[in-house]
C-alpha cells in the first residue's frame, strides 16, 4: 500500500463516520436519505455535524423513503448540486428506479451502499450479495455505475472524493459499494484535506435559464426509436471511455500460481490467506479491483497466463467469478469461493479450499 | 436534391390574426387532443411566469402522463421526473436553489395514486414550491384506465362496467387530504371549464407564484380538467360533464387561504 503524507492527526473512526466526514469536506450540497441499518451512522453523522458547520451551507434532510431520496437526489444534481445519498441492500433496490433515471439523465452523484445479507429483508450481517446490482445496472434499461469498492475505513474516507471525482468527470452516477463490516468497524483513518476538492456549476444545469438563452431540460425520454439508440450509443460510448479509469491492487503477483480474486472486505481476509500459504509454500498472490466497474479484465487477462489457477472468493454464492471467468476467457479454471448470510469465510477455510484445488490441478497436471 | 418536387409558395402576406401571448410559451403546436385543458393550464403557466417577469428564475418539474412533454412547450429550465416523483424531484432543485421559483405540474395517476407518499411528506414538509395537480378522473395517456380520481359508476378502460367503490375504494380527494397538512400555505381548486373559471384559476397561479416568494409553506392548486378522449366525449359534453359530475364531488374554490 502506498504511503501519502498526510498534514492532519489520525483519527480512529467508524467507517461510516468517516465516510460521512469526508462527505462534508467534500463540501457536498446537499445529502438526502433514509435510516437503514447497518449505514444509520451517515445520516446521524451528518444530521449531527452539518450544522457545526453552517459555513458550509449543506442541506442535509431525511426524507420519507428511499424512493424520494434517490429523486431528491436527481432534483438536486440536476441543478448542479454535488449530493449523495446512503442506504443499505433493500434501501438501494428501492432506488433503482432513481438511478435508471439518473443515468440516463447523464447526472453526477454519489450513493453508497452499505450492503447486507440478502435476499429480502435478509440480515443486518455484512454482505457483497448486490454485486451484480451494483455492477450490471441495477434498474431497467442499458446503463452502468461507476462502481468503487473500499477495504478499509481509510478508502471509505478516501473513495468519497474519488466517487465525486468520477461522477463529476462522466457525468455519471457514482456508488460506493461496501458491507456491514466496514461501515461499522473502527480503524485508524487520516481524513481528507477539507475544501480539496473543486467544484464548477455545470452550464447544463437547471438554475434559470440565461435571459435571452436557450432552455435547460434534464430528461431520459426519447420516444422516437432513432433518437433513443442515438442516446444508447452515446451511453455505451461513455462506459467504454470510463474503462481507462479501472483501478485495481495487486499483492504477490509477480510469483504468484496461484491467484485470488476478491473486493472489499474478502479481499483483506485474502490477504491474511497470501501469507498463511506463502508459509507452506504455496505461492499464491491477490488482485483485489478496486473499481467494480470498469472491471481489471485484461490485468485478469494477462495474470492467467502466468498462473495455474484463479479463485473468487466472495460474501455471495458467486457473482464476481463470472466476470473473472469472462476475463480469463477458459485459459485457466476459475473456482469460486463464498460464504452468504452475513457468514464471513475464514483465512484457513479458503485455504483449505485451495490445497484442494491445487491437488485435483496437481494430479490433472 | 436539388430537385423541388413540391410548387412554390405564393407569395402572399397572411395577416396575424392570433399569437402566442407569451415568450415563456413556445410557438409550437401543442400535442394534445381538441379541447383537452392541458394546453390552457400550460398557456396560464407561462404567462404567469412572464407577468411577474421570473422566467430566468424559475424551474419546473414535467410529469409522467400526458403532459409528459410539458418542456417542448414551457420555455423555462425543466427536469423530467420519474412517475409519482415530482414532488420529490422539486425538493431536491429548492432545497439547493432556496431563492428560484419551482413548480411541478402533475395529473391524478401521477400525484394521488403512484407520488401519494411523495405527495403528502413534500407537502407536509412545507417546501416552498407550487404543486399543479391536473385532475381529469382518468389515465390518459395510457388510454383511459382508472385514475385514483374516477367518479363511482364511471366508465373507463379498467373499469368497463363503471367505478365499483365497494371493489376498488372511493375518489381520492386529494386536495382536502392536503389542506389539512400545516405545510400547505395555500390550497385551492380550480377549473378550465369555462372563460371565467380559466381567469381564476390565473389569479390561482399568480397568488402562488407570488407567495412563494414568502417561503411559508406550498401552495396546492387543483385543477379539474377533461379528458374528451378518454371520457369518449365531445369537448363540448366534457364541459358539462365536468358541471353536472366532477363539480358535485370536487367543487371549486379556495380550502386554505393564508391568514392575513
Amino acid at each position: 500500500m502506498k504511503k501519502e503524507i498526510r498534514n492532519e492527526e489520525p483519527h480512529l473512526m467508524k467507517g461510516n463516520d468517516a465516510l460521512a466526514e469526508a462527505a462534508i469536506r467534500a463540501n457536498i450540497d446537499a445529502y438526502f436519505g433514509y435510516p437503514i441499518t447497518p449505514q444509520s451512522e451517515i445520516i446521524e453523522y451528518l444530521t449531527r455535524e452539518v450544522p457545526n458547520r453552517k459555513e458550509k451551507n449543506i442541506v442535509v434532510l431525511q426524507a420519507e423513503s428511499e424512493i424520494a431520496s434517490i429523486n431528491m437526489m436527481y432534483g438536486a444534481a440536476g441543478a448542479g448540486a454535488r449530493v449523495m445519498t446512503s442506504s443499505s441492500s433493500p434501501g438501494i433496490s428501492l432506488m433503482q428506479e432513481g438511478l435508471s433515471y439518473i443515468a440516463a439523465a447523464q447526472l453526477p452523484c454519489l450513493v453508497v451502499n452499505v450492503v447486507r445479507g440478502g435476499p429480502g429483508l435478509g440480515t443486518i450481517q455484512p454482505s457483497q450479495g448486490d454485486y451484480f446490482q451494483a455492477t450490471k445496472g441495477g434498474g431497467h434499461g442499458d446503463y452502468r455505475l461507476i462502481v468503487l469498492a473500499p477495504n478499509s475505513v481509510q478508502e471509505m474516507a478516501d473513495f468519497v472524493f474519488e466517487g465525486f471525482k468520477l461522477a463529476e468527470k462522466y457525468r455519471n452516477p457514482a456508488m460506493i459499494l461496501t458491507d456491514g463490516a466496514l461501515g461499522q468497524m473502527m480503524e485508524k483513518v487520516y481524513l481528507p484535506e477539507d475544501n480539496s476538492l473543486s467544484k464548477n456549476i455545470p452550464d447544463w444545469a437547471t438554475r434559470g435559464k440565461p435571459k435571452g438563452g436557450a432552455q435547460r431540460v434534464i430528461t431520459s425520454l426519447h420516444i422516437q426509436p432513432e433518437q433513443m439508440e442515438k442516446i444508447n450509443h452515446e451511453l455505451l460510448a461513455k462506459y467504454e471511455m470510463m474503462k481507462k479509469e479501472v483501478r485495481y491492487e495487486e499483492i504477490f503477483t509477480e510469483d504468484a500460481e496461484v491467484l485470488l480474486v476478491a473486493f472489499g472486505l474478502s479481499s483483506r481476509i485474502c490477504q491474511k490467506v497470501c501469507d498463511l500459504g506463502r508459509e507452506k509454500g504455496i505461492k499464491i498472490g491477490l488482485l483485489r479491483p478496486i473499481t467494480l466497474f470498469p472491471f481489471p479484465s485484461e490485468r485478469l487477462s494477462e495474470l492467467a497466463n502466468q498462473v495455474e489457477f484463479m479463485m473468487s472468493i466472495e460474501m455471495n454464492a458467486g457473482q464476481m467469478v463470472e466476470d473473472v471467468r469472462l476475463a480469463v476467457n477458459g485459459k485457466v479454471p476459475v473456482f469460486f469461493k463464498g460464504r452468504m448470510g452475513g457468514m464471513i469465510p475464514t483465512p484457513e477455510e479458503i485455504l483449505k479450499d485451495l490445497e484442494t484445488h491445487l491437488e485435483k490441478s496437481k494430479v490433472v497436471g | 436534391m436539388s430537385e423541388k418536387l413540391y410548387l412554390e409558395e405564393p407569395e402572399v402576406e397572411l395577416e396575424e390574426v392570433y399569437c402566442r401571448p407569451t415568450e415563456a410559451l413556445y410557438d409550437i403546436p401543442f400535442h394534445y387532443c381538441p379541447g383537452c385543458g392541458h394546453s390552457v393550464v400550460h398557456r396560464l403557466l407561462m404567462e404567469v411566469v412572464e407577468e411577474l417577469g421570473i422566467q430566468e428564475e424559475t424551474i419546473g418539474v414535467a410529469p409522467v402522463g400526458c403532459s409528459v412533454f410539458a418542456y417542448h412547450y414551457m420555455n423555462v429550465d425543466m427536469q423530467e421526473a420519474a412517475h409519482g416523483r415530482a414532488s420529490a424531484v422539486a425538493t431536491g432543485i429548492k432545497r439547493v436553489l432556496p431563492d428560484k421559483y419551482v413548480f411541478t405540474y402533475q395529473g391524478d395517476g401521477d400525484l394521488a395514486a403512484i407520488g401519494t407518499a411523495e405527495t403528502i411528506h413534500t407537502v407536509n414538509r412545507g417546501e416552498n414550491i407550487l404543486m399543479v395537480f391536473i385532475n381529469n378522473g382518468i389515465y390518459g395517456m395510457t388510454g383511459g384506465q382508472m385514475a385514483p380520481t374516477t367518479l363511482p359508476g364511471q366508465v373507463t378502460s379498467t373499469s368497463p362496467y363503471g367505478r365499483d367503490v365497494s371493489m376498488v375504494g372511493a375518489p381520492l380527494k386529494m386536495t382536502e387530504l392536503i389542506a389539512n397538512l400545516p405545510g400547505a400555505y395555500y390550497v385551492t381548486r380550480q377549473s378550465v371549464h369555462n372563460p371565467n373559471a380559466v381567469r381564476k384559476l390565473k389569479k390561482a397561479l399568480t397568488k402562488s407564484f407570488q407567495y412563494q416568494k414568502l417561503k411559508k409553506g406550498t401552495c396546492f392548486v387543483e385543477v379539474v380538467s377533461n379528458c374528451p378522449s378518454g371520457w369518449k366525449m365531445t369537448p363540448v359534453e366534457s364541459i358539462k360533464y365536468i358541471e353536472e359530475y366532477m363539480f358535485p364531488l370536487y367543487p371549486v374554490g379556495d380550502i386554505k387561504v393564508p391568514k392575513e
